[in-house]
């Protein structure tokens, strides 16, 4: 019977954490924004069929960068929480913070336990039936979780975003302003044109449901 | 691997992984109904009249409000008629508990899919996931516990508004007019078969549904009459083009006072 070789944890996580890192930095990023009536979500995203930002819930979406298919699996089995719990309890029983947390521990277990961590990171959005209080949260590749709030940045250039973005974000803007702000930032950040975007917003005056996408062609004319 | 809804999420779903009804069952949280042999029927409150009738635009779906246990009224203000997602609504009659807890299953059902598959169902595919859901209830039904609904919408591809109704074992049916289900259905669809017109407008599709009910009311105990002095008024959801609207107070008000008018 063969030993299996020692490796400390430390280096062990080490080396998990740096691959992640490495996987994720070869994305493109994800900022949310605070807005006036919402939050809006902007992903450089060239492709218009496959989407890095979707509806989860009545008042929360979900954006991850990264590997496809692993945030696709986190994305779904988000909705499928949601659904369930709304479904046995109530509409209101639905949370970001109950969803995040979730996530987070989904995340941290596999981070520990399986050779491979997920190349992921995740972003969840909620905002409260007033459209007021909005709830802003990243959740990393390890499972560690942030409440953030005013805005959000998740990806390779998460950390230049949110620098950009804390010059550039005021208190009520409008949605026009809002998505005018993402694209300053994503052009501080990264030094180029965008490829294509991928915008969609939580807007209380959507009704129930409170998540669109958006057209970013309409965004700009106005 | 088997979650509760509590803890690390659901990765795993069974396949193909977009229905939600399919995951309530596989984690079990589906309520699984097994009866005794050899026991007796239990009694529960009944839903009674809905309809449906196609119009120039779409549909226009009513339904009275009243559900009967045996001879008796158990409640004047229930809600028989419901949106199912943007573009279509759902109508239930039979057993009200067992019925509403369908629509509720339907209404999330048709959301998770959305969701999941990142596009709607088309109107074909909700109609027979509704079947489905009725011939589940088969064993139920084996017991007196009957749950009929009617199912209508919007179809945007065929650019007209279509009305499917159902039989107690799962059975679907498209119907090119009207449908109606419940006690006083039979009522109802004579009066529509003797005034309903091709190509009629939303407001006189209205008016011809609420007409229909009050005839209904007129000769089968187990449908409700408006009642104007209380404000209980029939619930009639419109779908169009733009989507599923429900008709607010102000307008079926008077309609059915015409249509009281016109029983007396």
């Amino acid at each position: 019977m063969s030993i299996p070789f020692y490796v400390a944890p430390e280096q062990l996580v080490r080396d998990k954490a740096e691959f992640a890192r490495k996987g994720i930095a070869r994305g493109r990023s994800i900022v949310a924004v605070d807005y006036a009536d919402g939050v809006l979500i902007l992903a450089e995203n060239p492709s218009t069929a496959l989407h890095k930002i979707s509806e989860v819930y009545d008042r929360i979406a979900f954006a991850g960068v990264g590997r496809y298919n692993e945030f696709e699996t986190l994305r779904k089995a988000g909705i499928r929480q949601a659904d369930l719990m709304g479904y046995l309890y109530s509409r209101e029983d639905v949370t970001a913070m109950g969803l995040a947390t979730a996530f987070s521990q989904t995340l941290g277990v596999i981070f520990i336990r399986d050779p491979k961590p997920y190349e992921v990171e995740i972003l969840l959005a909620e905002i409260s039936e007033d459209g007021r209080e909005h709830r802003l949260f990243r959740i990393t590749y390890d499972g560690t979780l942030y409440d953030e709030r005013k805005f959000v940045a998740i990806g390779g250039k998460a950390e230049q975003l949110a620098e950009a973005l804390a010059d550039l974000w005021t208190e009520g803007m409008t949605l026009q302003q809002a998505f005018a702000v993402g694209m300053e930032a994503f052009n501080q950040a990264e030094g180029r044109e965008s490829e294509g975007w991928e915008v969609a917003v939580l807007d209380g005056s959507n009704g129930r449901r409170a998540f669109r996408r958006l057209d970013p062609s309409q965004l700009t004319t106005e | 691997m088997t979650g509760k809804p509590s803890g690390p999420l659901p990765l795993d779903a069974p396949v193909p992984g977009s229905s939600f009804t399919d995951l309530l069952q596989w984690i079990g949280a589906a309520p699984e109904v097994t009866i005794p042999p050899g026991s007796s029927p239990v009694s529960a409150p009944e839903g009674t009249t809905v309809l449906a009738l196609r119009h120039q635009g779409g549909v226009v779906m009513a339904g009275d409000r009243r559900a009967t246990e045996g001879h008796l009224v158990a409640h004047r203000r229930i809600r028989k008629v419901f949106p199912a997602d943007r573009y279509s609504a759902v109508a239930i009659a039979g057993v009200a508990g067992l019925a509403m807890d369908m629509v509720k299953l339907f209404q999330v059902e048709l959301e998770h899919y959305e969701k999941i598959e990142g596009i709607r169902l088309s109107l074909e595919g909700k109609a027979s996931f509704l079947a489905r859901l009725v011939r589940g209830q088969l064993p139920m039904a084996f017991q007196g516990l009957v749950v009929v609904p009617i199912f209508a919408g919007y179809d945007d591809k065929e650019g007209r508004g279509r009305v499917y109704t159902f039989d107690v074992v799962g059975g679907r049916y498209e119907e090119t007019d009207f449908g109606s289900t419940g006690s006083g259905a039979r009522l109802a669809k004579s009066y529509l078969r003797t005034a309903y017109e091709d190509d009629m407008t939303p407001e006189a599709a209205m008016a011809l549904a609420v007409n229909a009910l009050v005839a209904a009311s007129s000769e089968d105990t187990g449908t409700g009459a408006p009642d104007l002095l209380r404000g209980i008024l029939p619930n009639v959801v419109r779908i169009e083009a733009d989507g599923v609207a429900e008709v607010p107070d102000e307008i079926v008000f008077p309609l059915a006072e015409n249509a009281m008018e016109n029983v007396r």
